[in-house]
């Protein structure tokens, strides 16, 4: 059965990511940006029905559309699966994108190249929502690396950057390298169940929750060992620790595509595949657990990055890293709805804080370096606003039982989580998540003085030229702060309180007994409160560093030496990187090809006698004349001759 | 079915064309080059129907051998003129005839001395590749693959590159060891088996055990070379770089094939037993190959080099899939051989359009050619893609397979070669980053003039395929499956204990 709004909601974007694209030059810059637009307002409207029709009105259904890949015992389909889970995703989605879309055709306005820019976040746009809404692994895995590789063409969008080159590269081999784990996991889980179909693989991983199989030779659990596959899939794609090194490069992207990809839609995608896994990550305590730690190691180590970084994009690039670590605990303490919940409530704050940076950097000549900054808030007072409202939903400040910003309430309940779960990770997360908000708040507020307060440290002209942005890119804004405002208060009751069972169905599935949310509502109060406190007091730390005492900061970080240096060169792991894998990768390469191949493998086989051919037939006859050639066509003909002679006689 | 003997006919066919271009065209090359290659062109569309038509009579619900010629041709030592197709073989009799009118076209620019010679050998090398896929007895199979090796040593001998003659004979050196082994190999297979007729051979591999494994490594000497596989494939990348476009195409495209299928109808149909007792080793190879291959391409610097030895890595993932003898890894293979012919075709041909204008391999000369040349940069981007095994391209479902193959095999196999899923990023993206974007550092690679109509004609259907193999590879599957099911079934017969997908999965308590 087709549905017009379920096919819509998903390919209009891919339409006309295709006609502006093929189309090109002969499309032309405003067509381009209007085909576009309408295109994700189309998908946006649809999808708004769609949520109204599955989430609420509970009409949960997949459609298959074809067949894809199929062989012995195993058929995949190319299906749209609609359920609570996937229509959230939907509105996240398309949504930013729409807002995204419309604030490019301002940002973007000087570039000679915008058919292009505007076809690829199309297209970005298409291959998230086939990951969101596949019913088996290998659709979700279609949509993964479809998103990469636009992630990888829009951080090269400007191409004859030798820096953009560099990220974009990064990107897409530090994905690959999760990617490779999600095949493993692929693999595994057809061994296991012998399907890829999500249904398959839910119906049976309760019966196989004590499973065991050979993997490298090794005994091992076999649902544990598919689940942490697919976690390092997850961990590539959504810049958890050890796999994260290439998110802060990818800022060379223009911003727009930074707001789109990099903080509110694929770098969520790790946590909405977890999420979608819930009925066989539960069935899995250890890969849970290690899921937990990971989420709140990433938390952290990226918070003590960002705190002490310059760039303004990429100390929002490490505040998304940092929360995605928190969605990422969350999964792991088995209260998904809270993950998703944030994950809801990240895409619009981070996408507003994004598109406010750029919005910063447009006024500022492209300046993105916060020590040239300072002192303009006057100048570009709406922008001051909305980045004001994207702090304040990201340090997640509220009144408990009154009303909270959109980050108040989503990031409450993952602690609350935490603690309840009453575990030795659970609680680790639990704290280090509360350090985290207090440096959350804090870098949150050094990138909002040193921007705006202060003197300002540009050179002249640039002051004087500074200039709010255009009404195209301010608007976009709006819807975006609206979220940052409200979705947190409009959402808990739906995602996390008192109507969640009903809301999620069946989307999300949590053991009996480890439901970690319901014993959130009924921790002590003052673990309701610690956050906020944490909050506040990174509010005034900030205040009193960089507003009271600018001179203070730098002292700190000379007492704090080794401890400093280590967070500013971001724990050195490219260096590492770079020392451990690229350099023998590019050694044993050429190695493998002089010695190898040349003086090994040649040395004993042809080389010696092909060289002896030569040398005795240049000596016998000039060879580059017509004589081997007439000689090949005698053999040619001979050959002929030959087969004429026996097919005749036969 | 039908009474025209359709396969012989789609051997032979170009030979016609041989006849009328040795008949009409006489002159100055300056006179012939245009004939000649209008007769090599109509030749080989025509052919490349009569292929399809071959295509459509066949009947893909059927294993069997199909559309059969049998004629005894020397009745003493049961020799026969025996011809006929299955769900494997008719793949690589529509690929090698659907290549050449591309070949030909991109011979157009590339070809500029001798070109009635050159379409000559070109139209016989049709033949003799034809003949080898649809031979059902060992003679005939014999003297077509032979046949083959004499064109193609020609065209890189006389129309390649600076270094012609050591890769020319590095080429023949190669393949004649393996040629001869096969030969004798061969010998002892038929006089065992008191025939020649394969059909027959297969279904009663009744060979001893230690003859079969003596036979099994003389086989493989061919087809390894062939295939090639490491540590058998170092002919390969001077044999690419020296070779005209034309001639890199059919051997990255259909020559390298042939290995393949040697390896599957000489060692798994002839000799199961003994190819379940080597598969560990040949899947050592293939891992080998996947990762060696890879980082030796990462450190390439030549254009062609670099896209020979992402040929061996492919090569790899083919070898590995077959030897892993489930149904999953060998329609893995399988596929891999068909998206390997369309985008190692693919990026030859791309190669050959910028050494056309530019004349240089060297990857350092191009740069920024996104900005001057951007159809080609997105022509290129969707071959870059398809090789490096993106979802949606004809290069996931083959790596995908046979890698899963692998897996279910052991782990361990599929893990190892998943690693190149990595490697074979790095390399391509490597290379397309080099030519298409950075700083434009050349003024000479910057002047270079967009797609021509002749190249957008070669790179559209190609483009096509990519995208249909990656997108619905389901009408594919269904024209071998049955084949290869009883292909696989048979194998399994001589293979007792090993898992297979289905007993793997039964294994998990």
């Amino acid at each position: 059965m087709l549905s017009v709004p379920d096919i819509l909601a998903v390919f209009s974007p891919l339409l006309m990511a295709a006609v502006v694209g093929l189309g090109n030059r002969h499309v032309g810059d405003k067509a381009a940006q209007v085909l576009t637009c309408a295109g994700m307002v189309v998908a946006l409207l649809a999808s708004v029905f769609l949520f109204y029709d599955v989430a609420v009105l509970g009409h949960v259904r997949t459609m298959v559309l074809a067949p894809w890949v199929i062989t012995e015992g195993m058929q995949v389909n190319w299906a749209l699966r609609f359920d609570t889970l996937t229509v959230v995703m939907l509105l996240v989605v398309n949504g930013v994108s729409t807002m995204v879309h419309f604030y490019s055709c301002g940002y973007m306005s000087h570039d000679k190249s915008i058919p292009r820019f505007m076809a690829y976040l199309s297209l970005f746009t298409f291959f998230m929502l086939m990951l969101v809404t596949a019913d088996n692994l290998l659709q979700l895995f279609f949509g993964w690396e479809g998103v990469g590789l636009a992630s990888y063409l829009l951080i090269n969008f400007w191409y004859h950057k030798e820096s953009a080159n560099d990220a974009s590269m990064k990107a897409f081999l530090v994905n690959r390298v999760g990617d490779f784990g999600f095949l493993l996991g692929i693999f595994a889980c057809f061994q296991l169940f012998g399907s890829i179909q999500f249904a398959d693989i839910f119906a049976g991983a309760a019966q196989l929750a004590d499973a065991r199989f050979d993997f490298l030779g090794m005994e091992l659990p076999a649902l544990t060992t598919t689940c942490l596959l697919l976690f390092i899939g997850a961990m590539g794609k959504s810049a958890q620790l050890g796999l994260h090194t290439w998110l802060p490069d990818a800022m060379e992207g223009p911003t727009p595509v930074s707001a789109l990809i990099h903080a509110a839609t694929m770098v969520t995608a790790g946590v909405f595949m977890v999420a979608r896994l819930s009925p066989m990550f539960e069935f899995a305590p250890f890969a849970l657990q290690v899921v937990t730690i990971v989420g709140a190691l990433t938390a952290i180590v990226a918070a003590t990055i960002g705190m002490t970084q310059f760039d303004i994009k990429r100390v929002i690039a490490y505040s998304t890293m940092s929360q995605l670590g928190y969605m990422f605990f969350a999964l792991g303490v088995s209260a998904y709805s809270a993950g998703i919940f944030h994950l809801m409530t990240h895409a619009f704050f981070k996408a507003l804080l994004f598109l406010g940076a750029g919005s910063v950097i447009h006024a500022l000549d492209g300046q993105q370096d916060m020590r040239y900054m300072g002192g303009i808030w006057r100048k570009i007072p709406a922008t001051y606003v909305m980045m004001w409202v994207g702090s304040l939903a990201l340090a997640g400040v509220g009144i408990p039982g009154l009303f909270g910003m959109a980050g108040f309430y989503s990031k409450d309940i993952i602690l609350e989580a935490a603690f309840a779960h009453h575990t030795w990770f659970g609680t680790m997360a639990f704290w280090l998540g509360i350090v985290c908000a207090y440096l959350t708040a804090l870098y949150s507020w050094r990138l909002l003085i040193m921007t705006f307060h202060g003197t300002p440290r540009m050179d002249h002209h640039t002051l004087e030229h500074a200039h709010e942005s255009p009404w195209s890119m301010l608007g976009p804004l709006l819807p975006l702060a609206a979220g940052a405002l409200l979705a947190g208060y409009v959402g808990y009751e739906f995602f996390v309180g008192h109507w969640r069972a009903e809301f999620w169905g069946e989307a999300i599935k949590v053991i009996d007994g480890q439901d970690a949310i319901e014993n959130a509502h009924h921790v002590p109060t003052w673990v309701k409160w610690l956050p906020l406190v944490a909050a506040l007091s990174g509010i005034a730390t900030a205040y009193l560093f960089y507003e009271r005492k600018p001179e203070w900061p730098a002292k700190v970080a000379k007492g704090a030496g080794v401890v400093y240096t280590l967070f500013f060169n971001k724990y050195y792991f490219d260096q590492i990187y770079a020392a451990v894998f690229v350099r023998p990768a590019q050694f044993l390469g050429r190695f493998f090809w002089h010695t190898g191949d040349g003086k090994l493998i040649d040395a004993f086989g042809p080389d010696g006698v092909a060289g002896a051919v030569v040398r005795v037939a240049k000596k016998i006859g000039p060879l580059q004349t017509g004589y081997v050639y007439h000689y090949a066509f005698v053999m040619v003909l001979g050959v002929a001759l030959l087969l004429t002679w026996f097919s005749v006689r036969g | 079915m039908t009474d025209i003997p359709i396969l012989s006919l789609v051997t032979y066919f170009p030979l016609l064309g041989v006849a009328l271009i040795f008949l009409f065209v006489n002159g100055v090359e300056e006179k012939t080059a245009g004939p000649a290659r209008l007769i090599a062109l109509v030749t080989c569309i025509i052919n490349a129907i009569i292929s399809l038509y071959l295509f459509q009579v066949f009947d893909p619900a059927n294993p069997g051998f199909q559309l059969v010629e049998k004629h005894v041709w020397m009745e003493k030592w049961g020799i026969a003129y025996h011809k006929g197709v299955d769900g494997i073989s008719v793949w690589f009799v529509l690929i090698s005839a659907l290549l050449a009118p591309i070949c030909v076209l991109s011979a157009y620019s590339g070809i500029t001395k001798r070109t009635k010679e050159f379409m000559i050998a070109l139209l016989v090398l049709q033949t003799m590749m034809i003949g080898m896929f649809t031979a059902l007895d060992l003679v005939l199979l014999y003297l077509f693959f032979e046949g083959v090796l004499i064109p193609m040593f020609l065209m890189i001998g006389i129309w390649g590159g600076q270094g012609r003659i050591y890769a020319a004979f590095k080429f023949f050196l190669y393949t004649f060891a393996g040629s001869v082994l096969l030969l004798l190999g061969l010998m002892v297979l038929a006089i065992h088996g008191g025939t020649t007729d394969m059909t027959v051979l297969m279904k009663n591999p009744d060979i001893p055990f230690d003859l079969a494994r003596w036979l099994w490594l003389a086989f493989f000497a061919a087809f390894a070379v062939k295939t090639p596989m490491w540590p058998f494939h170092t002919w390969l990348p001077f044999a690419h770089v020296e070779a005209p476009t034309a001639g890199s195409v059919i051997l990255a495209g259909v020559l390298l094939k042939m290995g393949g299928y040697g390896l599957m109808r000489f060692q798994m149909q002839l000799l199961p037993e003994a190819s379940h007792y080597f598969s560990e080793f040949v899947l050592v190879l293939s891992v080998i190959a996947i990762i060696y291959t890879s980082l030796v391409a990462l450190a390439q610097t030549d254009l062609k080099k670099l896209i020979a030895y992402s040929s061996v890595a492919h090569m790899g993932y083919v070898t590995l899939g077959l030897f892993a003898g489930n149904q999953v890894g060998v329609e893995g293979a399988m596929f891999v051989m068909l998206s390997h012919t369309v985008v190692s075709s693919a990026l030859f041909l791309c190669v050959g359009v910028v050494y056309d204008r530019l004349h240089t391999r060297d990857i350092a000369r191009y740069g920024a050619l996104a900005n001057n040349m951007p159809r080609y940069a997105i022509v290129f981007m969707v071959f870059t893609l398809a090789s490096v095994g993106l979802p949606g391209t004809s290069g996931f479902v083959g790596e995908f397979l046979s890698m899963m193959g692998a897996f279910l095999r052991g782990s361990v196999w599929g893990a190892l070669a998943g690693l190149g899923v990595i490697l074979g990023a790095a390399y391509m993206l490597l290379l397309y980053r080099r030519m298409f974007y950075g700083e434009s550092r050349h003024a000479d690679a910057q002047a270079m003039p967009d797609l021509s109509l002749r190249e957008y004609i070669i790179f559209i259907p190609l483009v096509v395929l990519v995208l249909w193999l990656g997108l619905a590879p389901g009408p594919v599957r269904e024209m071998m499956a049955p084949t290869l099911k009883s292909f696989v079934e048979n194998y399994q017969t001589y293979v007792s204990t090993e898992a297979t997908g289905a007993e793997a999965r039964g294994g998990v308590e």
